[in-house]
């Protein structure tokens, strides 16, 4: 039953991934102008247009395009961009423009992440222990405001405060990928301040909503009439049981620190991987913009399904079949 | 010596959100010695929990005690502090819930949850308790007593979870265990057999009990007190005898008077033909049903090959233990679940298998009486438009003509007419149900399906309905299809009954000939499980040969062979586990599926 449902989510993800993927296909064909006119510009002959077209197999018809396209993605090609165009060449290959963006956002998720997932389930489990406690109202005042305030506020006010005002760190968190220690943390630390605040809530919500509902549980009663102290029926009885959506809210939230970030990267001036993709929009880069995509996509997938997993995991009805 | 529990002037009010206090345990005074069991008493709302609950320092949320004392071995609780409490609570005093599905944790195995308590507090390593568990187990009667420890609730049957509940108030080796209706949503099958392990357990052990049920003759085979509690104040009290043959209090003489006397033959209530016709309101021919099967998903048989012809104005009782299939064919009749195989007749006419593929005369013609009057009727409606849907839907009347049939529906099912303005959280529990019956009658239905319609409410309440139901079926000519796994109830109620073991109907005909011999040995099964108002019972009953062979064994689907081979006493070795059992037609359509011949049935009654 469970090799069952873990093949079934598998196959599920693998699926969303190909339909995702003719989405993106479809979506960048339909613009107007192809690679051909990208690279060599406005003023293009048709003949170098059909040269180049040739060389890319452009002239092939959309499906068959599409499997090239797909077949490259499997195997690591993510294809050339269109940077470095004029100079002879025809570009750079995308991995290498996006591997180094890709590292300094998985920098920063990997960041909030550290910081946000054991605060908030801290705080959201601080809160179910004492419902309606100053402590919980305190908590629940501060997330509820805090989820309320769009994150480019927080951003613009925490530069105000921080960088402006108080001068402690820099207003921009540019970094060229070789900076190390003291300067690193220094750099992450305000768009990592201001996603922790955005992620924290939701996920600390989630937490209490989750807990308190499975406190209201018969067996939770049974187990104060056993006299099992509080901290045990929290820790030990009442989480077990909260884990399948707690890790879900989590996961989501991981899932739009990659993807979700173009806000965050472009206030602080971030180079990583939503920034990379704004401008390659901008510059009408598609081949990189269809990658980009890929990644997010294949990102938020994986983490759903990991979440997924977890809470199949967590249900002993599942782990142990009768 | 002074008794283990003293409850003196106990007081407990409930606070509301204005502010203002509603007493709900109004001054009441007993006792409690080592070595008895004192029951309490009384109907939903009578505060016999919140009292059980005080043995524990506990209330439930929203109520708070408001005076007198409850000591234990004269310590008063009520005045202790929260640790203080916790100490005592899965120690001293032990409780067990009414529903073990849902007070086990389904997270953790049931091992640590038996153990818990005592480990928790350093009274023995676990390897001590786990010793001290599986002794109880023993004692308890439980399958495999080494693993058993290791597995998790959800592995185990609803009947061995409320033994190993009782496991689990015993392992800490309480003075004192407080039941709260432990055997109230079991079979009866189920409930002889947790009666009488917590029965030998408590004499076993040594340690009093506090017993809250609604059920009399449960109390007759358990206490040795009563304290009949009404509206939270004590009506009467003393010996269980005593109060059982001479009831002095109206109260306690009318909840003896709604006790359902043991099913037997003579108490059906015949239906006067005057509604019947040449063509039975429902057919069910050749019927197989069941759950999954789409989307690769294992398809999971829960009714096999079942045929039932329902006469119009008659009323059928549906009978079997849970999990045989009686909602099921209530589902299949009315097109919630699309049958696998096989058909339903309405008016002799086949139905479509589906909902959406039935018209709306079909569908009106069909109606639901869901279970838990709670859950289906929709708290944010008022009465007036939970009545008035059906109507609008099925019979499109004018405002005027609307508002005459709801007023009309409310007396049918004998509410006041004023009820039209409430909200279904106004209500009592039995009022609930009648608004629940009234909206099923309201699209002037020719089938009724009642779904363990009275098996929520308290006996009083639900003998009302019963009445209630005997009447509307004489007034309106409606063919009454009744499931409940309460034998009494259905003899007290139908005149044919249809007995579903497994999947399969094991016995069907007439009320009174079903319950008179010879009986399928399911049958006789079912009707001697049935306690009875009298102290002795349940030990006579275990030792007939149909407890010893027949009780709480698992209950599988077969595919060939007859099911109940493995709790059958007379079963044949070699054929009944082998051959589809043969369809015996005793005449006045009473049918017995069994290999046995009529006369070895009259030879063994």
């Amino acid at each position: 039953m469970l090799m069952d449902a873990v093949l079934r989510r598998t196959a599920v993800g693998v699926l969303t991934l190909f339909l995702v993927s003719v989405l993106i296909f479809i979506g960048t064909s339909v613009l107007p102008g192809d690679v051909a006119n990208i690279i060599l510009g406005q003023m293009a002959t048709p003949e170098s247009l059909a040269v180049i077209r040739d060389k890319l197999g452009l002239d092939e018809p959309a499906y068959i395009r599409y499997f090239i396209w797909l077949g490259n993605l499997l195997t690591g090609d993510l294809g050339i961009s269109k940077a470095g165009a004029g100079f002879g060449t025809i570009g750079t290959p995308i991995s290498e423009m996006i591997a180094p963006r890709f590292i300094n956002t998985l920098r920063l998720s990997a960041a909030v992440a550290i910081i946000a997932i054991p605060l908030s389930l801290t705080l959201g489990l601080l809160a179910a222990m004492y419902p309606g406690s100053r402590l919980d109202r305190t908590i629940t005042f501060m997330t509820l405001g805090l989820i309320s305030v769009p994150e480019f506020l927080v951003a613009t006010f925490l530069v105000l405060v921080v960088a402006v005002h108080l001068d402690l760190l820099p207003a921009t968190a540019y970094i060229s990928g070789k900076e190390t220690g003291m300067k690193l943390v220094r750099a992450l630390a305000m768009p990592t301040l201001t996603l922790v605040i955005v992620a924290s809530s939701q996920i600390m919500r989630m937490t209490r909503a989750t807990v308190l509902n499975v406190m209201s549980s018969p067996y939770i009663e049974m187990a104060i009439l056993k006299g099992v102290p509080r901290k045990r029926i929290i820790l030990r009885h009442a989480l077990f049981n909260a884990v399948g959506p707690i890790v879900n809210v989590i996961a989501l939230n991981l899932a739009y620190l990659v993807s979700g970030v173009v806000i965050v990267e472009t206030i602080f001036a971030y180079p990583g991987l939503a920034k990379l993709m704004v401008e390659a929009v901008q510059t009408r880069d598609l081949p990189l913009v269809q990658a980009c995509a890929m990644i997010f996509c294949a990102t938020y997938i994986s983490l759903i399904f990991i979440a997924d997993m977890a809470s199949i995991l967590s249900n002993p009805r599942l782990r142990h079949p009768k | 010596m002074s008794p283990l529990l003293e409850v003196d002037d106990l007081r407990i009010h409930a606070q509301t959100d204005e502010g203002a206090q509603v007493p709900i345990v109004k001054g009441v005074s007993f006792a409690l010695n080592r070595g008895e069991v004192v029951a309490l008493i009384g109907e939903s709302g009578s505060g016999k929990t919140t009292i059980a609950l005080s043995a524990l320092g506990y209330t439930k949320p929203g109520l708070e005690f408001g005076g007198g004392e409850v000591r234990l071995d004269g310590r008063d609780i009520v005045s202790m502090g929260a640790e203080e409490k916790r100490a005592l609570r899965g120690q001293q005093v032990a409780y067990l819930a009414q529903s073990a599905a849902a007070s086990f944790n389904p997270a953790l195995t049931i091992g640590e949850q038996v153990t818990e308590s005592t480990v928790m507090r350093g009274l023995m390593d676990q390897e001590a308790a786990n010793q001290r568990a599986m002794e109880l187990y023993r004692a308890l009667e439980l399958p495999d007593p080494e693993l058993l420890g290791r597995r998790y609730p959800h592995q185990v049957s609803g009947g061995q979870l409320q033994r190993l509940m009782a496991a689990m108030a015993l392992c800490g080796k309480p003075d004192l265990l407080v039941l709260d209706e432990p055997t109230t949503a079991l079979d009866v099958t189920t409930q002889i057999e947790v009666l009488k392990a917590f029965k030998s357990v408590i004499q076993q052990e040594g340690s009093a009990a506090l017993y809250v049920t609604h059920d009399l003759s449960v109390v007759a085979q358990i206490a040795d007190y009563i304290v009949v509690l009404y509206s939270g104040e004590i009506q009467e009290y003393g010996p269980v005898d005593e109060i059982l043959n001479r009831p002095t209090h109206a109260y306690t003489q009318r909840l003896m008077a709604a006790v359902r006397p043991p099913p037997a033959a003579g108490q059906g209530d015949e239906g006067t033909g005057e509604h019947r016709r040449d063509v039975p309101a429902i057919e069910v021919r050749n019927l197989t049903a069941g759950y999954g099967g789409k989307g690769g998903s294992k398809a999971i048989k829960v009714l096999q090959d079942i045929n039932v012809t329902i006469e119009r104005g008659h009323s059928v009782g549906v009978i079997g233990e849970s999990g045989c299939g009686k909602s099921t064919l209530a589902r299949v009749i009315s097109g919630l679940l699309p049958a696998m195989e096989g058909e339903v007749l309405l008016d002799g006419e086949p139905l479509a298998p589906g909902l959406r593929k039935r018209n709306r005369e079909e569908l009106q013609k069909i109606q639901f009486v869901f279970q838990m009057a709670d859950t289906a009727l929709n708290p944010k409606h008022r009465i007036d438009s939970i009545l008035g849907r059906p109507l609008e839907f099925y019979l499109s009347p004018g405002r005027r003509e609307k508002a005459k049939r709801v007023a009309d529906l409310l007396q049918m099912v004998e509410l006041p007419t004023d009820f039209s303005v409430r909200y279904p959280e106004e209500l009592s529990g039995g009022q609930k149900q009648r608004i629940n019956l009234a909206r099923a009658l309201s699209a002037s239905p020719e089938v009724l399906l009642c779904d363990e319609v009275i098996s929520a409410l308290d006996s009083i309440v639900g003998a009302n309905v019963i009445e209630l139901l005997k009447r509307l079926r004489k007034r309106t000519g409606v063919t009454f299809v009744f499931i409940s796994h309460d034998l009494s109830t259905v003899a007290s109620f139908a005149d044919d009954i249809v007995v579903l073991y497994a999947g399969r109907v094991v016995e069907q005909g007439p009320t009174d000939h079903v319950l008179s011999p010879p009986y399928h040995p399911y049958t006789r099964l079912l009707i001697s499980s049935v306690p009875e108002l009298r102290v002795g019972w349940l030990e006579e009953t275990m030792e007939t040969r149909e407890a010893k062979a027949g009780i709480d064994r698992v209950v599988e689907l077969t595919e060939v062979g007859c099911p109940f081979f493995s709790r059958c006493p007379l079963a044949i070795p070699g054929t009944c586990d082998n051959l589809t059992p043969p369809i015996r037609d005793l005449g006045s359509r009473h049918k017995i599926e069994c290999h046995r011949s009529l006369e070895e049935f009259r030879g063994e009654a």
